[in-house]
């Protein structure tokens, strides 16, 4: 007999599932993502995994996680540390022993923590058995064993058996947080269509760990987090490449044109390319390249041709594809870069966030080559992002960098659904048809941009290449005076770009005594650094820069009003350089991180703090 | 409304305003004034071709052809090709390379292009040497040959421009010198008419750097016993009295003489350019002097399913098979839930 616990209402929580990189964690986080985000709780999620599809097993460099952050509020950061931690094996639990808060409930799946299990993971003696975890709630579940016991008649192989613990574990979490189970019944039934004895096993370990967690008392009660008062509309649960595709698709429909992506596969960017190529039904073309040049030069040759030509990577990609970009840009083609930053330099840290690669999307190509550069922000605002970086490569005929980042690419919260009808047309800047003597290097007078004539149109043959070329006619010219005046009228073309963006915006108070500066996907941690500071009384605003290459024009009113700036960044100072190069006159401070991690909001207040009361 | 019928095409319309900047002498010229005149004799409308280069002598062709062209970097032109023709498949896309552009720095394009057979023309302008860097030494020069980047002689070992193709199942391979305007035309017309990836080796002469490359192949006195000009269909008969014959002896090619030692016509292979099975167009492609002569006119030719058909036809299917059919109904997909006032 169950005896019904008291349920807790929570503002908001923290849980962290962590096992071995096979132990299926991503999937068991992104099922309570998507079974909370259905609930109405806002969110914000960070998958953390190695870059090795099955490191080496038991080993804390193997461990797989999965943070998610629900509550009735606004939420917008995955959470420094965690109040829940589901720890498959040992080395889940020493890798996340300073991600836990004091106190917290740690539940272990105790069947692996045998001998050998704690030697992978570097522990002389079980760290449950001394005062390692002194303090915390610490529940031992034996999930191996009960999962096993569980599918004992399922006629499933031993494999298969053991594989499914991690419904169980779910299952122990969806009892602890009232979750109901349908959403994830449903997308067992999707997954394993042609395998029905999967699809029961699993939804019976997940109802057997549901079952348990209320048997055993181990929790003195359980909680609910009520839905999250947010504006009234559609919503539903978006990962930040997901968006970014998707915006993408809504560009192509409002420009009316096809949509190509050139692509080669690189972690974290790949899912951008994996989305689009599901919608072959609405028009979406495909092209899994060679490499990472062939995958830009494509995409090149699409835009040549009409479409609305794409290319997305991540950084080593981005330096490979630089002199193609380079082309794009005296050619002036339409064309966006996605960059979906990780950890660098080389290889570098592959599955990890840092953000860079600015000083490459800005500079890394040879001879005076500006392109227009935006970042994202949040997972869901990477439509936004990937909507405008293709407005302004059509509408200005350039290149367009986007940068987005491994936490936004991976990261999911709420989104309230855009209508296609109220997002602005997109123009393309093409010929009439009705035009005498094309000239295609002609300029718009507002813009300073060209307007393409696409191959296929009668009358309008012409050439264009990397060769430099003659005002107006674009044939080859290798006159001085000629190039210096094509150099100047390529960059005020970008430059130009600011009269067509809006102004940069300050949350709190400009005449403030410490301005935070961030840009791209820093957007979610400082802001909720900013706003519990400033619900302390402390006079602190932040402006968070979308727009990189150009700056909107009343950048340095802001910059102007603040006593003290501080710029932070998950790099060694990129974005800082950039702004002392554009205003020398203004005092930055810096807070850098290269960690391949995002801020917690803990260190973020702790620097501010110090900075205000300097 | 009656359809006014346009004056048919000639190489003039072809000819751009753009003054020709190749050396006088260079084997491109011959090249240049062939396409114009075969491109007429074809169906396209002149505002359908595109002519796409990559980096180097004959990359420069796209500017002095008066059509849709792109000169783009160096190796990359097959990319940007094969971008143009899946945006739209209508095109008539020509790709212009040499043996530096396609084989050492676009290597990889060159062959993921065969691979895919994407319909597209590829002329590789084969000179065996680097012209507009000025002699270092390319993929297909000879070993041994001096250059100004090895002077003491190159060490490495050439590639076989026909040999890749085939070795990536190409669907389409043609040999011609570029002293032969008149087979020029006639492969130019076979390549753009064959659907899938169309590569043309051009033997072209540089008369810098490397003069007289070809002429133990295409010199006026060689050339009949250094050429044996297949066509499909016909014997593969050469040589000044034409009585030179190719025939097949165990797994081995093998030259006779018609008339001697009882050989007769009989006996020489014919040639079948649209065999799949690549084998015999191996064994022709890489014949070499001086035991062979040198096979030129289309070596394979075979029928293939077109990397861009391929895709049209998914793209065709899943249209007509989809359960959405805006952005506006993906967006609305799949698990959402609704927030009130």
């Amino acid at each position: 007999m169950s005896t019904k616990n008291a349920t807790v209402e929570l503002d908001k929580v923290v849980i962290k599932f962590a096992g071995d990189s096979g132990d299926g964690m991503q999937l068991t986080g992104t099922q309570f993502t998507n079974t909370s985000a259905l609930l109405g709780n806002d969110l914000a999620t960070f998958p953390d995994f190695p870059a090795e599809i099955r490191a080496p097993q038991g080993t804390v460099p193997g461990v797989s996680g999965f943070q998610v952050h629900i509550g009735n509020t606004e939420i917008n950061t995955p959470g420094d540390i965690a109040d829940v931690l589901v720890a498959m094996n040992p080395a889940a639990l020493k890798a996340n022993k300073n991600s836990i808060k004091k106190g917290g409930t740690i539940i272990v799946n105790i069947d692996s923590f045998e001998k050998r299990d704690l030697e992978k993971a570097g522990y002389e003696t079980s760290p449950l058995e001394d005062n390692s975890f002194e303090g915390f709630n610490i529940i031992e579940s034996p999930i191996t064993s009960l999962t096993r016991e569980s599918l004992k008649d399922s006629g499933l192989d031993g494999k298969s058996i053991v594989r499914s613990k991690n419904m169980f574990a779910l299952g122990i979490v969806y009892w602890l947080f009232n979750r109901p189970m349908e959403q994830t019944e449903n997308f067992l039934k999707k997954k394993f269509k042609s395998k029905p004895e999967i699809i029961n096993a699993n939804i019976k370990v997940l109802h057997d760990g549901y079952n348990y967690a209320e048997t055993i008392q181990a929790f003195s009660s359980s909680y609910t987090i009520l839905p999250a008062k947010v504006p009234p509309g559609t919503y539903r649960n978006i990962m930040g490449n997901q968006a970014t595709a998707w915006g993408f698709m809504a560009a192509a429909e409002k420009a009316n044109l096809q949509l190509f992506l050139g692509s080669y596969p690189i972690t974290p960017a790949s899912d951008i390319l994996h989305e689009l190529s599901k919608h072959k039904n609405l028009g979406v073309k495909t092209f899994q390249a060679e490499d990472e040049m062939a995958a830009i030069c494509s995409a090149m040759g699409a835009s040549f041709a009409g479409a609305l030509g794409i290319t997305t990577t991540s950084g080593p990609g981005l330096a490979l594809k630089g002199e193609a970009l380079g082309l794009a840009m005296i050619t002036e083609l339409p064309l966006v870069v996605v960059n979906v930053q990780r950890g660098g330099p080389s290889t570098g840290l592959p599955t990890k966030t840092e953000q860079s690669d600015l000083m490459q999307a800005l500079y890394g190509r040879n001879g005076e080559s500006p392109v227009i550069i935006v970042a994202a922000s949040t997972p869901a605002n990477c439509f936004d992002w990937a909507f405008e970086a293709s407005r302004l490569a059509l509408e200005h005929s350039t290149p367009v960098v986007l940068l987005t980042d491994g936490y936004l690419g991976n990261g999911a919260e709420p989104w309230k659904m855009t209508k296609l009808k109220d997002l602005p047309d997109i123009k393309p800047l093409r010929i009439d048809g009705t035009e005498k003597d094309y000239l295609p290097y002609a300029r718009e007078e507002d813009t300073g941009a060209r307007k393409l004539a696409i191959p296929g149109t009668k009358d309008f043959e012409h050439r264009i290449g990397g060769l430099e070329k003659e005002n107006l006619t674009g044939n080859v010219s290798y006159d001085p005076e000629n190039h210096e005046l094509m150099c100047r009228l390529r960059a005020e073309k970008v430059e130009k770009v600011a009269n067509f963006i809006p102004e940069q915006e300050i949350i709190g108070d400009a005449n403030t005594d410490l301005l935070v500066v961030g840009w791209g996907g820093t957007y979610g941690h400082l802001y909720s650094t900013v706003s519990k500071m400033t619900q302390e009384s402390k006079k602190i605003a932040l402006t968070q820069f979308n727009y990189i290459n150009p700056l909107p024009k009343n950048t340095i009113d802001i910059f102007r009003q603040a006593k003290k700036i501080v710029v932070c960044e998950l790099n060694r100072g990129q974005f800082v350089d950039y702004l002392r190069a554009q205003f020398p006159d203004i005092k930055f401070n810096q807070y850098n991180k290269t960690q391949g991690l995002p801020f917690t909001t803990i260190e973020l207040a702790q620097h501010f703090d110090n900075l205000l009361n300097k | 409304m009656e359809e006014t019928v346009a004056p048919p095409l000639t190489h003039k319309d072809f000819t751009s305003d753009q003054d020709v900047r190749w050396c006088p002498g260079c084997g491109d010229y011959a090249i240049l004034s062939a396409m114009k005149k075969a491109l007429p004799q074809l169906e396209h409308k002149k505002e359908d071709y595109v002519f796409v280069g990559g980096i180097g002598c004959a990359a420069r062709f796209p500017y002095y052809m008066n059509t849709y062209g792109f000169h783009t970097i160096h190796g990359r032109a097959p990319a940007f090709a094969t971008g143009i023709k899946l945006a739209n498949p209508k095109l008539s896309v020509w790709e212009i390379t040499g043996d530096g552009d396609a084989l050492a720095i676009g290597g990889n394009h060159f062959i993921h292009a065969i691979r895919r057979n994407i319909d597209i023309n590829i002329l590789l302008f084969n000179n065996e040497i680097y012209g507009l860097t000025k002699g270092q030494f390319s993929p297909t020069s000879k070993k041994g040959i001096k250059t100004q980047s090895n002077p003491h002689g190159i060490t490495d070992k050439p590639f076989h421009p026909g040999k890749l193709t085939l070795g990536a199942n190409g669907t389409f391979f043609a040999r011609v010198s570029d002293t032969n305007p008149k087979m020029m035309q006639s492969i130019f017309l076979l390549a753009e008419q064959h659907r899938g990836t169309s590569m043309i080796e051009i033997l072209q002469n540089c008369v810098i750097f490397n003069d007289n490359c070809h002429s133990d192949v295409t010199g006026k006195d060689v050339k009949q016993d250094a050429q044996l000009h297949l066509e499909h269909g016909k014997p593969m008969i050469f040589g000044k009295e034409n009585n030179k014959g190719i025939i097949l002896n165990g797994l081995k090619l093998e030259v006779v003489t018609i008339g001697e030692n009882g050989t007769t016509e009989n006996d020489v292979l014919i040639h079948d350019a649209y065999t799949e099975d690549s084998t015999l167009h191996n064994m022709l492609t890489t014949m070499s002097l001086p035991e062979f002569p040198v096979a030129v006119g289309v070596i394979r030719q075979v029928k293939d399913m077109t990397y861009d058909d391929g895709v049209i036809a998914q793209l065709e299917y899943e249209k007509e098979n989809a359960k959405f059919h805006s952005v506006d109904e993906l967006l609305t997909s799949g698990d959402t839930w609704e927030v009130k006032e």
